[in-house]
């Protein structure tokens, strides 16, 4: 009985959310999928690492790292740019936008360096 | 072998033949026992030694060390010692020597300003290479040295003048040279003398001088030679104390020669005893020539003066070897008893060889002694010290080699070392006031010869019962391959005889077993003996300990040796193999061998670096799928984009921000584009360079659109 309910209290529980994200806003869904391509991508290089071993170490790192550091920053970028968010209220998403930009470009020059 | 070495080394100053020694050493010969054995002989020597006469060799030397320098000798005073030595011993005149002689005897005659000292040694040169002196120039001469004869006052002044005046009036055969007031002069030089039979230089000298003796000696022959009438013979009565009282002054060394010397006082007037005492000779001599009956020097005291220049060898500076020959010279005068010498050509002597004993007896200077004979009086040994071992014989001479020989050496004279006593008894009885010959002269003698090595065997024995466990003979004088065993608590015994040529028995200075272990470990034992049997006993359950509890093969080696041994050996008798228990806990190590030092200071062995191994990396296709797969998210990425119905709606339509809009998205491709050549190739600070300036170009573009875009959608919501 309780086993059951929770089966589909799970069912009820995805589908529910399922239609809540459709609600959300285009660019958010585009700045989502984009932290999910990038975890993704870290996910693949860990697997990697695993296979073969952590030789070279500071490029297994920096692979990881930039995309791990990506996502944060387009999280960053998401909170800001939601407009149910009231205390960026005043910050223009442009803004935000062009920080996110300058941020990843600093990120990606310290890991181009890293890779080596 | 040893001996023969010695006594080369110690003749080899005076010996004619300059053979080479021959260094057949066995290793024994270098051994410490040897260079003992070479120390004990020739302290054996000092007692009795050995005078060669003057010989070819002086002559050679003599060529050597009178060179000119440059054309002409240093002074006139060494012009006339090059000049006399060459006269003395027989060497014919170099025409270059004598030229040069004549040319400074000409320059220091002719000058006005030539000193006393200066003529004289002019005159002196002279009367060997009688260069001709003019007639003006001998006058000039001796009217200068007569003045001087006048105005001397110091020793040296009469020294010169009178002695030159003496040479001026041998060369010149016409005029008839006379002193004035020669009993004058003779007395103011006797004031110089002193009652030991010294004489100082001058009056206001304290010091005085044997040299100094011979000096004055000479200058009053030269007056008493120059006086126009005789002189008070009381004069030269006293005068014949004063020599006895000098030889009174006489010293003596060890060897019996015996020289007069000076007192060290001032070293700059200091002369030696060499030539003190040739100065003396010189005086005596010259003295002697001009006095009518004989001084009574007496005979041993000359031949002891003889054997102090003889015992000089062959000096190696010129001045000395002036003084030595000049004195010889003044010895073989006879205006004194003539020295004769005992010399041997050979002091070792061989019974294998049957060597004979020769003896020569002649002058200071090789020459002919008068009919004598040799007798040999005594051989001592360091055994029998007081009784002779030979009877008291005659060595019979041979006319053609002037030699005195004994053809066989007696029975009683073994293999050893001897003290051999001769005595020379002159012929004629007139001859006793002509020559000296000394009353005994001691000659070292060393004799060598073959010693019979027989009955050598090297035996294995059981400890307790002593019975023999294998025996084998050795051939001491051939080749030996013995291969024995034994372990500890056995012995061995090696065993042989000596004996000498005349069959007595003999104990070898050397006599060792050496015992080498593979290890190069090696232990020497002494051989003892009693009589002939030498016998050596190795006990090896008390030499466990020594030989370290090595077990395994070791080698032998005898060594007998001896320095009157002419057969002396080092063989190698084979080989052992010694069982020995195993070393305990405690037992000492070895100790470690010498290094070879050629290894210790050579190259090492070269060090090859491991580089570190490179890590494994993985095959080339899983990176290959790996980077694939990593691609695949960017595509999941876009197609997501365009599921989401992406578009490029709010893309500012005016120009201005529609180019800063493709510029911004431009600049950000050349920005990422960069980095992407920072990885590849370029370095950090070209990047930043660059990055400045893209970073400056891409804020200014990317202000302007992001703001155009603000305003629009600030706009839209006001709307």
């Amino acid at each position: 009985m309780g086993r059951a309910s929770s089966k589909e209290d799970a069912g009820a529980l995805f589908h529910s959310l399922r239609s809540a994200y459709a609600a959300t806003p285009l660019n958010l869904k585009i700045i989502d999928l984009y932290v999910g391509f990038a975890i993704f991508t870290a996910l693949i290089q860990v697997v990697y690492m695993a296979i073969v071993g952590s030789f070279p170490f500071n490029s297994f790192l920096s692979g990881v790292l930039s995309c791990v550091g990506t996502a944060v920053l387009a999280v960053c970028l998401r909170i800001q740019v939601n407009k149910e968010n009231k205390e960026f209220k005043d910050l223009s998403p442009e803004r935000a936008f062009a920080d996110f930009v300058l941020c990843n470009l600093v990120l990606h020059l310290v890991i181009m360096n890293f890779l080596g | 072998m040893l001996a023969d070495i010695c006594t080369r080394c110690l003749t080899a100053k005076t010996s004619p033949q300059k053979g080479r020694i021959s260094l057949t050493f066995t290793e024994m010969a270098r051994s410490l026992a040897g260079f003992l054995v070479l120390v004990l002989v020739v302290s054996i020597c000092e007692g009795a030694s050995l005078f060669q006469p003057i010989s070819d060799s002086h002559r050679s030397a003599a060529l050597e060390l009178f060179t000119l320098d440059h054309g002409s000798f240093e002074s006139l005073e060494e012009t006339y010692e090059a000049l006399r030595t060459f006269q003395i011993l027989g060497m014919e005149k170099k025409p270059d020597v004598t030229a040069a002689a004549c040319r400074s005897i000409s320059e220091t005659v002719g000058s006005s300003s030539s000193t006393p000292k200066d003529l004289f040694y002019a005159l002196k040169a002279n009367s060997i290479a009688e260069c001709k002196i003019h007639e003006k120039a001998s006058k000039g001469i001796i009217s200068s040295l007569n003045a001087a004869v006048r105005g001397a006052s110091s020793l040296l002044d009469f020294y010169y003048s009178v002695g030159g005046l003496v040479l001026i009036k041998d060369q010149n055969s016409k005029d008839d040279i006379h002193l004035v007031d020669a009993e004058g002069v003779f007395r103011s030089v006797k004031a110089f003398s002193q009652s030991d039979g010294r004489w100082r230089y001058s009056s206001n000298n304290p010091e005085s001088s044997a040299f100094a003796a011979g000096i004055a000696l000479e200058t009053l022959a030269g007056i008493v030679s120059l006086a126009s009438s005789e002189l008070d013979q009381s004069l030269i009565n006293t005068l014949k104390n004063d020599i006895s009282k000098l030889f009174d002054s006489i010293e003596k060394y060890d060897d019996g020669t015996l020289y007069f010397n000076d007192k060290l006082v001032d070293g700059h007037e200091y002369q030696g005893p060499l030539s003190t005492t040739s100065s003396v000779l010189r005086g005596l001599t010259a003295f002697a020539a001009v006095t009518t009956g004989n001084l009574n020097l007496p005979g041993d005291k000359i031949l002891g003066l003889a054997k102090f220049f003889l015992g000089i060898g062959v000096p190696g500076d010129a001045k000395d070897f002036f003084y030595q020959i000049d004195a010889l010279a003044c010895l073989e005068s006879n205006r004194v008893p003539i020295p004769l010498i005992l010399s041997l050509p050979s002091t070792v002597l061989s019974l294998t060889k049957k060597d004979s004993l020769k003896v020569r007896v002649t002058t200071v200077f090789g020459s002919n002694a008068p009919p004598l004979a040799v007798k040999l009086v005594g051989a001592f040994s360091s055994r029998s010290k007081d009784a002779s071992l030979v009877e008291i014989q005659e060595l019979k001479f041979d006319q053609v080699s002037g030699l005195h020989i004994l053809n066989d050496l007696p029975e009683s004279i073994d293999v050893g070392s001897y003290t051999f006593v001769f005595e020379v008894v002159l012929q004629e009885a007139e001859d006793e006031m002509v020559y000296v010959t000394g009353s005994q002269t001691k000659v070292s003698i060393f004799v060598t010869g073959l010693i019979k090595i027989e009955n050598s065997e090297i035996v294995i024995l059981d400890n307790d019962l002593g019975s023999i466990e294998s025996q084998k003979k050795l051939d001491l004088a051939g080749k030996n391959a013995a291969s024995l065993l034994a372990n500890h608590l056995q012995k061995l015994r090696l065993s042989f005889q000596l004996t000498t040529p005349r069959g007595h028995a003999f104990k070898p200075h050397q006599a060792f077993l050496k015992l080498r272990h593979e290890s190069e470990v090696e232990h020497i034992f002494v051989v003892g003996n009693s009589g002939k049997q030498f016998e050596l006993v190795l006990n090896f359950l008390g030499l466990v300990e020594k030989f370290f509890y090595l077990s395994g093969k070791y080698d032998m080696e005898l060594t007998v040796g001896d320095a009157a041994m002419e057969n002396s050996l080092l063989v190698a008798i084979g080989h052992i193999e010694l069982d020995l228990p195993e070393a305990p806990e405690k037992a000492p190590r070895p100790p470690p061998q010498p290094v070879d030092p050629y290894s210790r200071y050579g190259p090492k062995a070269e060090i090859t670096h491991i580089f570190r191994a490179p890590e494994k990396r993985p095959p080339q296709e899983l990176s290959l799928a790996f980077l694939g797969l990593t691609i695949l998210p960017l595509l999941g990425f876009l197609i997501g984009l365009v599921r989401l119905g992406v578009n490029m709606k709010n893309f500012p339509t005016k120009p201005v921000p529609a180019t800063f809009g493709v510029l911004f998205h431009l600049g950000i491709g050349a920005v990422l584009l960069l980095y992407v050549f920072f990885w590849l190739k370029l370095d950090l600070f070209q990047t930043l360079k660059m990055l400045g300036f893209l970073g400056v170009f891409l804020v200014f573009v990317g202000h302007g659109v992001l703001s155009h875009l603000a305003a629009a959608s600030a706009k839209l919501k006001s709307a």
